[in-house]
Formats: C-alpha cells, structure tokens, sequence
C-alpha cells in the first residue's frame, strides 16, 4: 500500500512475483494441480532502461508480462510502478497501468478484424477521454507516421497488412498513450528475418527518441543481446540471473544460462566453448519439487540443491550481476 | 505528408474511399456466387412485389364473387378463384406483405434479444450464464414450432400475438449462438488489448465482442427466415395466426385443403409462394455467410 517500500529510482519494480494457475477437474471442480507460471520473480528497471528476458518456450515469460498489466492473475508479490504500488481487479487493469503497455506475440489475433487502424490505433484515446472523436483522425495519424505507417493506412482493416505492418499498429496502439513502460512480448518472432530487422530498428529508434522503458521478451539470443544492455534469464518461472548483457553472455554463472548461450556460436576466435547439452526432460511447471529448479537437469547438483531454494545474489559485493546458484563460484564453466 | 495538412476533406476521401472499397469486396463476393445472385433476386422482387401490390393486382383480395367459387386458371383470374370466388392472383400478390412482415419483425424481436442475452451470457459467465443458460434450455427442449402454437394458443389468436409466439420460440437459438461466439473471443487477444488500454466490461460488450457476433447471427436470422415463415404459415393454418379473410398464405392453403383433389390450385397456388420465398432467404443466407466473413476478403 505504501510508497516506502518502493526504490524510488526505478520505474517498474516486481518483488516476489507468483503467478499460479489452478487446474481444476473431476468431482466438484477441486483444484487438482498448480501450474506455477511464475514462482518468485523479483526485479527492477530504471526509467529508459531495456532490460532483455530470454528462456526456453514455457518458462513463464509470456505470463511474466500479462500479470503486470493486470492479464493475468497475480497469486502473490508486489509490483511497484513509478513507485506506486499496482492492485489488478479482475481482468481491468487499474488506472495507472495505462503508461504501462504490452504488445503481443502474435500480429495477427492481437487487432480487432472488424476495425478499421483508426479505430484499433485512437481506441485508447476515446477510453480515457485524451481526445474528442473529431480529433482522432489527426492524433492517430501522427502516431502511425512515428511507426512507419502512413495516412493511406487510416480507414484499412488489420486483414489488408502483413505481420510487420501489424505489428506497426499495435506499436502506435500502446505508443498514443504515452507509456514510459512496453513491454513487448516477442514482438518479432512472427515475423520475417528481413522484416524482424526493421522492427528491431524501429523499436530501438523510438526507445532512444521518448526515452522508453522496454521490457524485451524473447527467446532469441541474438535478437536481446542487440536489444537490450542488460539481460535476465528465466527458468521454470524463476528468474535465474540476471545483469549487464556483457558480462552474461561473457561469463554466465548460471549453469542455464551457460548452456543456453553455448549453443551459441561463439563470436571471439579462439575462445572455444565447450558445447553443453541439457540432459533430462524439458521441464513442466505442474506441481514443481521444492528446491532449485534446475536441480533435475543441473550436472552439478548436491543434496542442498533439492531442498532449498537459491535466491537472486550478487555475483561479488557491489556487482550488478545476480545469480540464483548455491555454487555461483564454484562453476567453473 | 504531416498530420498538420490533413483537411477534413482529405479524411472524408479517404473514409469515402474505404467505403467504397469495402462495397467493391462484397461486390465481387456476392458475384461470385451464382446461388447467392438467384436468392437476392428472389427477395428483391418479392420487397418489390409487397411494396407495389395494389398496382399489380388484378382484383380486389377480399371481393368475393360467389358466382365464380373455385374457378381454374383463367385469362380473367390467372391463378384461379378460392371457394369464395377471391381472386387468388391477388390475394397471393398482397400476402406478400404480411409474410413479409411477419419476418423481419419476428427477426427484429428475436435477433436482439438473442445477441444481448448471448453476449452477456458468454462474457459475464457464472451465475448470470448459468440462469440465462437454464433458461433457454428450456425453450429449446422443444421444437420451434410447437412452443410457438403453445403460445399462440394461450394468447389470444391473431397476427400480432402470433408474432409475439414465434419471437418468443426464436430467440433462445440465437442467444445459444452469440454465446458460442462470445466464448470464442472473449479471451482472444484482441479482447485483451483493449482491456490495457483501460476499457471496461460494457464498452467491450458493445464496442469488440458485439460486432464479432454479429455476422454470425445476420447470416443465422436470413437462414431462420423460412422457418419463420413457416411456422406463421402453420399457425395461420391452424387458425392460430392471421385470421380471415387476411389473404396470409397459411391461412390460403389451409381454405384449399378441402379443394386439394379437384381444385389443386387453391391451396397449392400459395403453397408455391411459400415455398419460393423460403428458398430466396436461405440462398441469401448462405451468400451472407461468404459476404460477412472477414477472412474471405483476404482473397
Ligand atoms: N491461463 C493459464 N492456465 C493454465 N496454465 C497456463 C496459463 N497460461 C500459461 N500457463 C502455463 O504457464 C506456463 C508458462 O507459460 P508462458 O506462456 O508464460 O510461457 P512462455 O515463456 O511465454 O513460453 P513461449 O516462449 O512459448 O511463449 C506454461 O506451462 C503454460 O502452460
Ligand atoms: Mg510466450
């Protein structure tokens, strides 16, 4: 409720962050299992940061997003917004969540396909009452030229354009709202590699422009490393580590994130890195052991490890990479 | 081009132009269709006939002309006289407009009923579902037309309250449909992003899941036209409808059902009538379904 508990230099500050899921069946609908999309997510971006969120496909990076803006339910935690303290009613999100945005992963079922781009891209302006009908036409265009969308666009319907230029009016959709925060759920991954390129660019040119605040997801290396100067990896609805992009992708300490980035091909000559394959089954957040969530596929693990929890610690004093490993220094990866 | 020289008259081009193109897209769609060209004929002229009938009679409806009872086809009375020597031609001509009528208000009563119920059904869910839901349950436990002539015979018999009778037997399907629709939405990403943008229930009720159920529910009533007539043509038949001497087909073919053997033409003259119309609409009906869909329009 309070302010106190916030730091007042972020924008966004996510403390302990559970999403669970019921499934329910048989007799009386009980509640049969407990899908734990996201267990205890903790973490903080400044005004104008792009912090990069990469995993493996259902590790909780998707409801990771949709619970900060009020899509999905928040089980416990507390997320902090310009160090006010976010409270979700069921399915609306509260007020001033407005300057928070999310753009969807896929182009094509996230616009209204009875709405002409006028309509989907000045619909937030008529919600809040930021601007009388007459004067959309204007407003919206404006916005659709900052996304490389023109006037000839205006009166069209989402089945006239491509993924890419989809992905454009959804841009323009969040951007006419003025948020300080998107956060853009794989915005690219639909798309063309030719077309990912331009939107990657675009994105970066209008964070740098209004000074945006990105929270990047992906699950494409590549694509974060360019995006984003610091970088966090996610593993069965934890946040595992997290830091400067550099010194992550030069010394990951988490063995997750060293054998993501080892399927990587390695970009300095002669620093060869040894390929590290997962063993095990992809994990499922169904019920999950206690314990470290890598335990099952880790090549280090130790009696501790299934029983507790590691948390989010500073690599050394004062460093601004944080792993969640009991053996952070002992992995000589 | 800046948003600063956008000019009302450009917008109201550009509005004109999108218009225009979304008319050429159902255009050519509707061309297309050979079946669909045949349907839309039949109910123009059918609108045409209704609105210009008094011209297109030969007789009056309801003059009865006893020395001419049950007269076969003839150059004077083309399509016959009825066992109280009327005119069938034109009594045929001017029930177009109460079969007419019947139908597009009995779709004008049940249709938005049908999509107010379906909508807040599908979306609100739980207990306001699961009450609507019993509800028309109930109605649907029992053929159309069955619950229509036991509400037909607990009013009192006439058109208007025959009107009422089907409306009453029609929503239930319709708010069953809408409902389908809205559960197929609801949850889909578009929705949502309305919801961060900060809209409430009501607006995305009226504003996104209204529209996505529409199309489905027009193509839905133009099928249900000929049920609908239909059943008011049984009513009538039963008495229960249109009372004489309204020249409703119903009500025509059941006068002739005594005549059936050796003056055909009294009942099966209006039976024909029905039979067309119903036709048209259904035809029309399954054009609309190639029309209304968005996804047609990609090709
Ligand atoms: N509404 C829901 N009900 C039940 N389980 C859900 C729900 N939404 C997500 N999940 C589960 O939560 C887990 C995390 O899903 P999520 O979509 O967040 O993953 P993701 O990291 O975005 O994956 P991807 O890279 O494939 O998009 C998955 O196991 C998924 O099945
Ligand atoms: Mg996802």
């Amino acid at each position: 409720m309070s302010s106190v508990d916030s730091n007042p230099s972020s924008l966004l500050e996510v403390k302990d962050l559970h999403v669970y899921f019921p499934i329910r069946g048989g007799v009386m609908r009980r509640q049969l299992h407990t899908v734990k999309a996201v267990s205890g997510v903790s973490l903080n971006l400044a005004q104008g940061e792009v912090l990069g969120l990469v995993g493996e496909s259902g590790c909780g990076k998707t409801t990771l997003g949709r619970a900060l803006v009020g899509l999905a339910p928040m089980t416990s935690g507390r997320v902090f917004f310009n160090a006010k303290e976010l409270h979700h009613k069921n399915g609306k999100s509260s007020n001033h969540a407005m300057k928070m945005q999310l753009i969807f992963q896929d182009p094509y079922s996230s616009l209204h396909p009875r709405k002409q781009v006028r309509d989907l891209v000045g619909e937030g302006l008529l919600i809040n009452g930021l601007a009388r009908v007459e004067e959309l036409d204007e407003k919206v265009l404006d916005i659709l030229e900052k996304v490389g969308l023109g006037v000839d666009h205006l009166y069209r319907y989402p089945h006239e354009f491509s993924g890419g230029q989809r992905q454009r009016i959804s841009l323009a959709r969040a951007l006419i709202l003025k948020p300080e925060l998107i956060i853009l759920d794989e915005p690219t991954s639909a798309l063309d590699v030719s077309v990912q390129a331009q939107i990657l660019n675009m994105l970066k040119g209008l964070q740098k422009e209004y000074n945006l605040t990105y929270l990047f997801i992906s699950h494409d290396l590549s694509v974060v490393r360019y995006m984003s100067r610091r970088i966090g990896v996610m593993y069965l609805g934890n946040l595992v580590e997290i830091g400067p992009t550099r010194s992550v992708f030069e010394n990951p300490k988490h063995p997750y994130t060293h054998s993501l980035l080892s399927a990587l091909p390695s970009i300095k000559k002669g620093k060869r890195k040894e390929r590290m394959i997962l063993k095990g089954d992809p994990p499922t957040p169904i019920d999950p052991p206690p314990g470290c969530p890598f335990a099952d596929r880790c090549s280090n693990t130790q009696e501790k490890c299934r029983i507790e929890k590691p948390v989010l610690e500073p690599l050394k004093k004062e460093s601004s990479q944080l792993v969640a490993c009991f053996f952070q220094n002992e992995n000589v990866l | 081009m800046t948003a600063q020289n956008l000019t009302t008259v450009e917008v109201r081009m550009l509005r004109a132009e999108s218009r225009k193109r979304a008319l050429q897209d159902s255009w050519t769609l509707w061309k297309r269709n050979p079946v669909t060209i045949a349907g839309t004929l039949i109910i123009l002229s059918l609108i045409l006939i209704a609105m210009v009938a008094p011209w297109l009679a030969t007789h009056d409806p309801f003059d009865q002309i006893l020395a001419d009872r049950l007269f076969p086809p003839s150059l004077d009375y083309w399509f016959g006289t009825d066992n109280l020597g009327r005119d069938i031609y034109s009594r045929v001509i001017h029930g177009s407009r109460l079969t007419l009528m019947i139908a597009f208000v009995v779709a004008l009563i049940s249709g938005p009923i049908g999509l107010v119920v379906g909508v807040l059904s599908g979306y609100l869910g739980g207990m306001v579902d699961e009450v609507l839901m019993r509800l028309s349950d109930i109605f649907l436990a029992f053929p159309k037309l069955i619950l229509a002539i036991a509400f037909a015979a607990a009013l009192e018999p006439g058109l208007t309250n025959a009107i009422i009778a089907i409306s009453i037997a029609n929503w239930p399907s319709y708010a069953r449909l809408v409902r389908a629709e809205t559960l197929a939405v609801r949850n889909s990403d578009y929705i949502d992003a309305v919801r961060i943008l900060g809209a409430g229930h009501l607006r995305i009720m009226i504003y996104h899941l209204t529209p996505m159920c529409l199309s489905t529910l027009i193509v839905r009533v133009s099928l249900d036209m000929g049920t609908i007539i239909l059943i008011a043509a049984g009513l009538g038949f039963l008495g229960l409808g249109a009372q004489p001497p309204a020249p409703e087909w119903g009500l025509m073919v059941s006068d002739g059902r005594n005549y059936l053997v050796d003056q055909w033409w009294v009942s099966t003259i209006p039976g024909i009538a029905i039979l067309v119309v119903v036709l048209g609409f259904n035809l029309v009906g399954d054009g609309l379904r190639d029309i209304l869909d968005p996804h047609q329009r990609q090709s």
